[in-house]
This record gives C-alpha cells, sequence and structure tokens, in this order.
C-alpha cells in the first residue's frame, strides 16, 4: 500500500485486531479458570445440590 | 403461549451452558468466515474512494464498530428491563457479560474514527454532538463495569446496574440523531436512511459484510461472556457453601471441646 495515509489505516486495523484478540483471549482464560475452580471444588466434596442428586443411584 | 413458556425454560442457566457450548463452535466458525471474506471485499475489491483515497478502508471497520457500541447498549437495556420487571436468572447474566464487549467496539470506534479523522479533517478529536454523545456512551460502559464491580452481592448489583443503564438509554437516540439535530463535523447516516443508501455498492457490500461478521462475532463473545458469568457464579455459590459447612465444622468440634 503506497498511499500516503497507509500508517493511518494499518493501525486502525491493528488497533481493531489487538482489542477483539483481547476480548477472545479473555473470554478462553475465564473459561479455563472458572472450570477449574469448579473441578477443584467438587474435588473436595463441594458440589450444587442439583449435582448431588445427579449423582445419587 | 407454549411458545413462550417453552423459550423461558430454554433460558434456565444450566440448559443455557449446554446450549452455548454446542452453539460456540459454530458461531466462533460463521464469524471467523465473514470477517475473511470481509477483509478481503474491504481491501482488494472496494475501490479507493474519490476524495477520502484509501482512507476509505478504515470506514469498513469504524462503521460496524459504532453499531455494535450501540447495538450491545440497546441489549443491555432490554436484560435491564428483564431484570427489574421479571427477575429472570439470565437477564442480569446477559447484561454483565454484554457491558466489556459494548465498551471494546465504542473503544474501537472511538480510535479508528480518530486515526481516519487526522488525515481527513486535520484534526484527532473535535466536540461535535456526534463525536461528545460516542464518548458519553464509552464513559457510561465505564461506570456500568465499575458498579458491577463495587456492589458484592450479584443480584444487588444487576438491579443498581438496570437502573443506571436505563437512565443512560437517552443517550442511543441522541447519538443516531446528533448529526441531524445539530451541525456537526461528522457526515450524517449514509446507510440507514429513509431513501436508501448513498453509498455505492461496490463499497456497500463490504460494509455490510464486515458488519454481520462483527455481529456474529459479538454475539459468539457474548455467549462465551455468558456461560463463564454462570459458571463463576456456580464457583461463587460453591465457595461460600464450603466456607458455611467449614464454620459449623469448627463449631461443632469447639462445642465438642467444651
Amino acid at each position: 500500500m503506497s498511499d500516503p495515509h497507509a500508517g493511518f489505516i494499518i493501525a486502525s486495523y491493528a488497533f481493531t485486531a489487538l482489542v477483539i484478540g483481547g476480548l477472545v483471549l479473555r473470554a478462553i482464560i475465564d473459561h479455563r479458570a472458572q472450570r477449574r475452580a469448579l473441578k477443584q471444588l467438587e474435588a473436595r466434596g463441594v458440589r450444587r445440590r442439583s449435582a448431588r442428586q445427579e449423582a445419587a443411584p | 403461549m407454549p411458545r413462550l413458556s417453552s423459550l423461558w425454560n430454554l433460558a434456565n442457566p444450566t440448559r443455557f451452558l449446554g446450549l452455548a457450548d454446542r452453539l460456540l463452535p459454530w458461531l466462533a466458525a460463521l464469524a471467523s468466515a465473514l470477517l475473511g471474506v470481509g477483509l478481503y471485499l474491504s481491501f482488494f475489491v472496494a475501490p479507493p474512494d474519490y476524495q477520502q483515497g484509501e482512507t476509505v478502508r478504515i470506514m469498513f471497520i469504524h462503521v460496524p464498530a459504532a453499531w455494535l457500541g450501540l447495538f450491545m447498549y440497546v441489549m443491555m437495556s432490554a436484560s435491564a428491563l428483564g431484570t427489574l420487571v421479571w427477575r429472570h436468572p439470565l437477564a442480569d447474566v446477559a447484561q454483565k457479560a454484554a457491558a466489556p464487549i459494548g465498551a471494546a467496539f465504542t473503544f474501537v470506534c472511538l480510535v479508528t474514527g480518530s486515526l481516519w479523522g487526522k488525515p481527513m479533517w486535520g484534526t484527532w478529536w473535535v466536540w461535535d454532538a456526534r463525536l461528545t454523545s460516542v464518548l458519553v456512551l464509552f464513559l457510561m460502559y465505564l461506570g456500568i463495569m465499575a458498579l458491577w464491580r463495587a456492589v458484592d452481592d450479584p443480584g444487588r448489583a444487576a438491579r443498581a446496574v438496570a437502573v443506571l443503564t436505563l437512565v443512560g438509554v437517552v443517550n442511543i437516540p441522541i447519538i443516531k440523531f446528533s448529526v441531524d439535530w445539530w451541525s456537526t463535523l461528522h457526515q450524517p447516516a449514509a446507510v440507514f436512511r429513509i431513501d436508501g443508501p448513498t453509498i455505492h455498492p461496490s463499497m456497500l457490500w463490504p460494509l455490510l459484510v464486515m458488519a454481520l461478521g462483527c455481529t456474529v462475532l459479538a454475539i459468539a463473545l457474548h455467549v462465551a461472556g455468558m456461560r463463564n458469568e454462570i459458571l463463576r457464579r456456580r464457583v461463587r455459590s460453591l465457595r461460600l457453601m464450603e466456607a458455611e459447612r467449614l464454620d459449623a465444622g469448627a463449631e461443632t468440634a469447639a462445642g465438642a471441646a467444651r
């Protein structure tokens, strides 16, 4: 791109990619953290009432 | 009303988690495909503008970001009604998950607008009605996110945030009609007009495909955010349950020692 304003165009798309990439990454990291915390709680025997009912024979 | 009640049942948090797990891969794939096609059209098919030159390509991301900043706020307002009127368990989850996404798109709109304004208007910023009202929208998002963090109990926070969100909704028509009501440096609407779009189809199509791609991406991020928020609330309630159990155990042990 030999346009005199190429820097502005590239900066716009780079900034957008950074923000949207951050949102996607945040969603993935948060999901893993919550799943891990739930697993740790369940491993310690702390379960929701509905989960206890499902686990019961 | 059987259809309404089945929709109501579908909005049960446990069912929502199952639905989110099934939907998210498809939404992510659709958003990637649409954005891939949209970027190709924006950079390789759309011609340079006769006045703006290549800088018009910033519009293909600036305009969808602006639409989504507004869309997420309208969505949050509908959820705020769900919280205050129907007290639906997923309404405040939806509202909380939408705020950072709306804030991010509004921030992208402000920054890309500024990056377009410098070469085209000769300035990064002007305090005209459109720019200022969008800045107010961004500050509203930040205020809402801060209020969520300020109150520990999610139920109480949800009601306070719902009231603040509904107060802020007055800004949405101000943003939309600011270019008609006041004399602004920002150009008037070019797509959603009563007499039809004023953009040539060679530029309108890339813009619409990018807007659709960004919308599907925002919906995917929102579903993922809601899923995370439901899990976070489960973790919180299980930790409270564990703490109560430990307290009760300690009291029993202390009683036996006495």
